[in-house]
């Protein structure tokens, strides 16, 4: 068979090239046509077959003139790859969870004498970990700066978005006094500050936020005249969707825009934020708000039948952890220390619910989790 | 744009207009007992009677319901009041040496208490001599003379002054100082001392011209104004206090030793004079001074010595005491606080005869005010209508009863009235001024649980607070000691003690503490639940009654592994039958396992269910049938704490501090090193640099004020606690058949609605009640649940049990749909049923940054429009301040401030009645009450006739 491949690849000419591919110690070779490449989901499923590993997530790579390995994961490297391939196209396959990241890059391949070495034994040369990049469909926003074009540029109003509780929002606020510019002159004025980042927290992840910086409002309120426990309460309860406007501590890193080039001092631009306020309304989209507390309705209507079948976010995920639900209604609730151990039974039990889910056709509107 | 619905201010006019008709917010009336209070006075002309408090208050009381109020600007103890007699004037003399005139004047017909003049005693350099202490002017005793023109004030340095009234203008010329006196004095006592302060002024009851003053070293005199000369002179032992006899021919002195004297006028040619009689009551041993004495006249037998103090010092030095002796008669009233003062209820003018014939004798200790009869032999106690003792036992809960039928009122008035068959009959004594407030429209019980295991029942329809029974729960368990054996022992000794007074603020038991109470107000049915779990059922009963109480346990747990219980026992129940008396009786006593404090309790009499929760979960049970319906763990499984009890925390606490002590020590340890010893020469440089080391905060304290920003988690430490548990009559499982359900919240934002099967009334003892898990809800912002309510069709909250059927609310609307209220610490939300989804919130948290701590549903009637009343969520806040908002729209209507946010056992002790008034403490014994509805509004509303004619002019 791979002859006759190589058959076809003779005629070089007419737009097909030859792979190599490589998985561990196992090399298959095919060919493709060089004017239709097809997608990137495709020709990854083509590598799955050929090896036969059709279960195993996998990282591809191939080298390119140069000798970097670079990833191919998405259609445009592909197509790039396949368009610089001359005249062999050589395919690196690794198993995702033991993937060597640092083997690809720039001179990766002329650096180490055999990227081979990198490959096969992938604990070999590691000595610092490389950060992961992920997939682009993996990418999800942590942070954003926004209402850029309505704030003075001393301000910046920065969005946290939190995932789950996984990682913790991660920093402190702390009492402090400001000066501000007012009628009457220079005044001093009670304000609230970032006092510390917690390393390895969100806010610290951003590089938004920094020690020192005066919190100025917290999802569109002023916190003015708010004492800090009010504040902190404020933080706390919008931590979802936290949007936090600030005058960072260090004014160099601010977004200079053409219209006010000459960068006026923080203090003085203090008062126009007034003037702001009425935009700041606009920009939050009720939508947006909505999603952050979406609570968790389990229902039980006695039936056993009703189950929670799926399960949208993480969240609940957890919350299911100390679900118990009754399954049997003459049950009563109140379980005589005998029978205790139904109680205890209940992930075996969602299974075998599970089951029973799918001939029951109602299941779906009677809406066994509804997320608000 | 939701999130900016409740812009301040109004949009619409005729809204506004509804919304001043409905919401006004005014503190009416403190009930309770004033705290620490510092002085007593009495008008006899007028029969109110004036309270004095370290915080500088003065609190008027006359009949029941009529009080005044009054603050000093200074906020200092109030160390002397005196009325003039008659006029509704009150002299005030404070801790900083000044004096203020308050008066009682009338507006719109009813009399209110405003100060009018205050006075300093100028201090005088180089008076007296110039290194004399300053406090040579300082008053120590004021007497008003009966004319009401002129105060004498008798001050440290010895000097008598004269102050006219109307105006507190000093009369400089009449000035008495301590040369004029020696004069008078015999050369062997003079010898070079000064007298010292002067200790008493008294008026002669005869003759006004004729002062006794009493120096604090001894001596005695009576000044003739006129003459301007000494009458009499008496040299006794160290003063304490003088007083006359009613016809101005025998003075008493009390003296520091524990005596007292009896001096006779009689023998008006000689000057100095000897005693008749000298005696130390308790003596032979050395005895504490007798403060105060009084000596009365009496018609119907010998006259009665009343003296505060005197105690033999070793034996009984700590007793708080006040002796009344009369003939051979003598009872030690034995009090629990220190005596601030007394006075007697006796006839005060010449037409009502020439004896005392006191009627009553009025104790202010520091806790309570004790009045005692001294017209019934035995001398009784007369119960209180108003300055109750709330904290006689620390108060733990408390829990308010509006439109309580009169049925049960009577019967519970009738309970409380055979608990104290010993108290006199006679009427209150002091009964001035009238009452103009109108009838309370509505009874109201205020009921308080107490530390050592009390529910106390207070009439709270009025401006005063009555206690009217008092329901005891110490005596179903097993508790280390017994209440009554060590009062009963104590009665063969001498002095002949007796207890009077109810303050008691030791518990002999902790567990005892009553944590929630429920009370049905028709079927007198009652659920009262404390701090080591017990839960008990109990039933109104007329009769007193002997039985055992059967006794269930609950496990809360159901076997949840890996928790041990480390806190406190269970109170051990008593074996056998115990003796109740006619009130509440319990029937049942429900035991939650593990014994954590109940945070969460409610009854539901029409299906004969209670329910209650603790740290770990809750319980449903069935009292009928006296079984459990339910049990529910709460638990997170990562929540360790919670089962630990709480000892462990205190031990993690210490932990904590004894860490950052070490952090300090350290800090300074390593600062003194850095103390340069290279230069011995300079030591003092040396010297003040260490100085500066140590002046200097250490490095913890440093760090400022920092709080973390962290979403909630899961794993909070006790966030199964149970925060509250609802029932409702409502449509959990479809929309077409509703019934009746039972809802529980947790601190960790957890709603679990369960659908009951509840037999009907005539098969209660047949069929057994079923809980079925219905919904459960978790908020997703994990923030406790305070409060859950369901609203019917038209949004109004459903009636209690029994209401409708007796005809006492209208019928809840069952055909529209039902909603549920959440109130969690961060927001309120409505949820539509029976497919539960969200329909309106409020975030407050998330826009104020405040927190919920209490909630209540109100009524709110409207002021202008007889018939018109709204439904409000009332909300106060961790910052003290109280937010209104519209049911079922939650629109943001008013919001007020109202308790200190520093004050947190304040907020934390606030309740609110269904119509629109409220109560927290503003001290341990006491309660503000106030109102938020423009129409149901309790505050003192009163009339004094006065006999004063015109400012400036006084009765002579």
């Amino acid at each position: 068979m791979n002859r006759a491949q190589r058959g076809v690849g003779g005629s070089r000419g007419l737009g097909t090239m030859e792979v190599k591919s490589k998985f561990g110690a196992e090399f298959r070779r095919f060919s493709l046509e060089r004017s239709k490449p097809g997608k990137f989901e495709e020709f990854y499923g083509l590598l799955q077959h050929v090896h036969k590993i059709p279960n195993v997530e996998v990282l591809v790579g191939y080298t390119d003139i140069h000798g970097d390995l670079l990833p191919i994961n998405n259609d445009d490297n592909y197509h790039k790859a396949v368009s610089t391939a001359n005249p062999l196209l050589r395919i690196f396959i690794q198993r995702k969870e033991d993937a060597d990241y640092s083997a690809f890059g720039t001179d990766t391949m002329t650096r180490k004498k055999n990227v081979l070495s990198n490959v096969l034994r992938p604990d070999n040369h590691r000595k610092k970990p490389h950060v992961v990049i992920s997939m682009p469909q993996d990418f999800r926003p942590v942070s954003s700066i926004i209402d850029v074009d309505i704030l003075p540029e001393t301000h910046r109003r920065v969005r946290l978005y939190k995932y789950g509780t996984d990682k913790p929002l991660g920093f402190y606020i702390r009492d402090g006094s400001s000066v501000r510019v007012t009628p009457h002159g220079l005044e001093k004025v009670p304000g609230i500050f970032i006092s510390r980042l917690v390393p390895g927290g969100l806010a610290q992840s951003t590089g938004l936020l920094a020690v020192n910086d005066e919190v100025l409002e917290v999802n569109g309120i002023e916190v003015s005249g708010k004492s800090l426990d009010q504040v902190t309460d404020m933080m706390i309860a919008n931590s979802r969707n936290l949007i936090i406007t600030v005058r960072p501590a260090n004014q160099r890193n601010n977004i200079v825009r053409n219209s006010r080039t000459s960068g006026s001092s923080g203090q003085s631009t203090d008062n126009s934020l007034q003037s702001y306020t009425p935009h700041i309304v606009q920009n939050y989209h009720p939508e947006e708000e909505e999603s952050d507390d979406e609570d968790i309705i389990i229902e039980d209507s006695g039936e056993p039948q009703q189950i929670p079948k799926a399960v949208p976010t993480c969240e609940s995920l957890e919350s299911l952890t100390q679900i118990e639900l009754l399954h049997e209604s003459t049950q009563n609730g109140f379980i005589p220390s005998s029978e205790v151990n139904l109680f205890h039974s209940a992930g075996s039990i969602n299974m075998e619910y599970e089951i029973h889910d799918a001939d029951q056709k109602s299941l779906e509107e009677d809406g066994t989790i509804i997320t608000l | 744009m939701m999130k900016f619905r409740f812009r301040r201010g109004g949009h619409d006019p005729q809204r506004d207009r509804i919304k001043q008709e409905l919401f006004a917010f005014n503190k009416t009336v403190e009930h309770g007992f004033p705290n620490q209070p510092s002085s007593l006075a009495y008008d006899p002309k007028l029969r109110i009677m004036a309270v004095g408090t370290k915080s500088g208050a003065v609190k008027i009381y006359g009949a029941p319901g009529v009080e005044f109020t009054g603050l000093h600007r200074e906020t200092a103890t109030v160390t002397q009041m005196h009325f003039l007699p008659g006029q509704g004037r009150l002299l005030s003399l404070l801790d900083d040496n000044t004096l203020h005139l308050w008066e009682i004047y009338h507006k719109d017909g009813c009399s209110h208490l405003e100060e009018i003049h205050s006075f300093a005693l100028p201090g005088r350099p180089g008076f007296d001599s110039a290194n004399s202490p300053p406090s040579i002017a300082r008053v120590t005793v004021i007497l008003l003379k009966s004319a009401c023109d002129v105060a004498c004030l008798g001050t440290e340095g010895g000097g008598v002054y004269f102050l006219e009234l109307s105006g507190l203008t000093l009369l400089e010329d009449k000035a008495l100082f301590q040369d004029e006196i020696l004069q008078s004095v015999p050369d062997d006592y003079r010898c070079g001392k000064a007298l010292g302060p002067v200790e008493s002024l008294q008026e002669h009851p005869q003759d006004p011209s004729k002062i006794l003053i009493g120096y604090s070293r001894g001596l005695v005199v009576v000044w003739d104004e006129i003459a301007r000369k000494v009458d009499h002179l008496f040299l006794g032992n160290q003063l304490e206090s003088l007083t006359w006899e009613r016809s101005g021919k025998t003075v008493v002195s009390s003296h520091s030793d524990g005596g007292y004297m009896v001096w006779s006028l009689n023998s008006s040619s000689q000057k100095t004079l000897q005693p008749l009689l000298s005696t130390i009551p308790y003596g032979p041993f050395p005895c504490k001074a007798i403060n105060k004495i009084l000596w009365r006249t009496c018609e119907s037998g010998s006259h009665f010595i009343i003296f505060s103090g005197g105690m033999p010092r070793a034996s009984y030095g700590d007793r708080h005491c006040v002796s009344v002796l009369q003939g051979q008669t003598l009872v030690t009233l034995d009090f629990t606080s220190r005596v601030i003062d007394f006075f007697t209820v006796h006839n005060t003018e010449a037409a009502e005869g020439e004896f005392d014939n006191p009627r009553a004798l009025v104790v202010l200790v520091e806790e309570e005010l004790v009045v005692i009869d001294l017209q019934t032999p035995g001398w009784p106690t007369v119960p209180a209508p108003y300055l109750a003792p709330l904290h006689s036992s620390a108060i733990t809960c408390s829990y308010h009863i509006s439109n309580v039928p009169l049925k049960l009122w009577e019967r519970i008035i009738s309970a409380g009235e055979q608990q104290n068959p010993q108290l006199s009959s006679v009427n209150w004594p002091i009964d001035g001024g009238k009452n103009l407030a109108q009838e309370p429209t509505q009874r109201g019980f205020l009921l308080t649980g107490h530390e050592d295991g009390t529910v106390r029942f207070w009439d709270a329809s009025g401006v005063s607070l009555k206690p009217l029974y008092k329901l005891g729960t110490a005596n179903i368990f097993q508790t280390d000691c017994e209440h009554n054996d060590s009062l009963n022992q104590a009665e063969e000794e001498w002095p002949p003690f007796r207890k009077v007074g109810c303050f008691d603020p030791y518990s002999d038991d902790p567990r005892l503490g009553i944590q929630k109470i429920a009370l049905c107000k028709y079927t007198a049915r009652m659920v009262v639940a404390g701090t080591a779990g017990q839960v008990l059922v109990m039933e109104l009963s007329d009769e007193k009654s002997e039985h055992a109480i059967s006794v269930a346990t609950l496990d809360l747990l159901q076997d949840r592994e890996g928790f041990t219980w480390k806190g406190h026992d269970r109170l051990a129940p008593k074996n056998g039958t115990i003796a109740f008396t006619p009130g509440f009786q319990p029937s049942i006593l429900v035991q939650c396992l593990p014994p954590a404090a109940v945070t969460a309790v409610t009854l539901h009499s029409e299906w004969n269910l209670v329910a209650f929760g603790t740290s770990h979960g809750f319980g449903l049970f069935d009292y009928y049938r006296r079984n459990p319906v339910l049990a529910r763990c709460t638990l997170h499984p990562n929540d360790s704490l919670a089962m630990e009890g709480p000892l462990s925390r205190v031990k993690s606490l210490k932990k904590s501090l004894r860490q950052s002590f070490r952090r300090i020590r350290k800090s300074r340890v390593s600062g003194k090193k850095r103390v340069p010893t290279s230069s011995p020469s300079s030591k003092v440089q040396e010297a003040n640099a260490q100085l500066a080391e140590q002046a200097g905060p250490p490095e913890v304290e440093m760090t400022p004020v920092q709080r973390r920003i962290e979403p909630r988690s899961a794993d909070d430490s006790l966030s199964g606690v149970v925060r509250c548990l609802y029932f409702a009559d409502t449509f959990l499982r479809d929309a077409t058949h509703h019934g009746p359900t039972m809802w529980a919240g947790t601190n960790s934002g957890s709603v679990f609605a369960y659908a009951l099967e509840v037999p009907s009334q005539e098969k209660f003892s047949e069929r057994a009640v079923e809980a079925v898990l219905g919904k459960e809800i978790q908020l997703m912002h994990r923030a406790p649940v305070v409060s859950i309510a369901v609203l019917d069709g038209r949004g109004n909250p459903l009636p209690e049990p029994y209401e409708v059927s007796r005809d006492l609310a209208k019928a809840p609307d069952m055909q529209g749909s039902h909603s549920v209220l959440i109130s969690s610490e961060e927001q309120f939300k409505v949820f539509t049923l029976p497919k539960v989804s969200a329909k309106t919130k409020f975030k407050l948290t998330a826009h104020e940054g405040c927190r919920v701590r209490k909630v209540a549903l109100v009524s709110f009637a409207s002021a202008a429009c007889e018939d018109y009343a709204e439904h409000g969520l009332v909300c106060l806040t961790n910052l003290g301040d109280i937010h209104i908002f519209s049911v079922p729209g939650l629109r943001p209507q008013v919001h007020y401030d109202c308790i200190r946010k520093e004050d947190i056992s304040g907020i934390a002790s606030c309740v609110f009645t269904k119509h629109g008034q409220g109560f927290y403490l503003i001290s341990p014994s006491e309660f503000e009450r106030f109102s938020l509805s423009a129409r149901n509004i309790t505050e003192p509303l009163c009339y004094l006739e006065l006999t004063r004619r015109h400012d400036g002019t006084c009765l002579g």
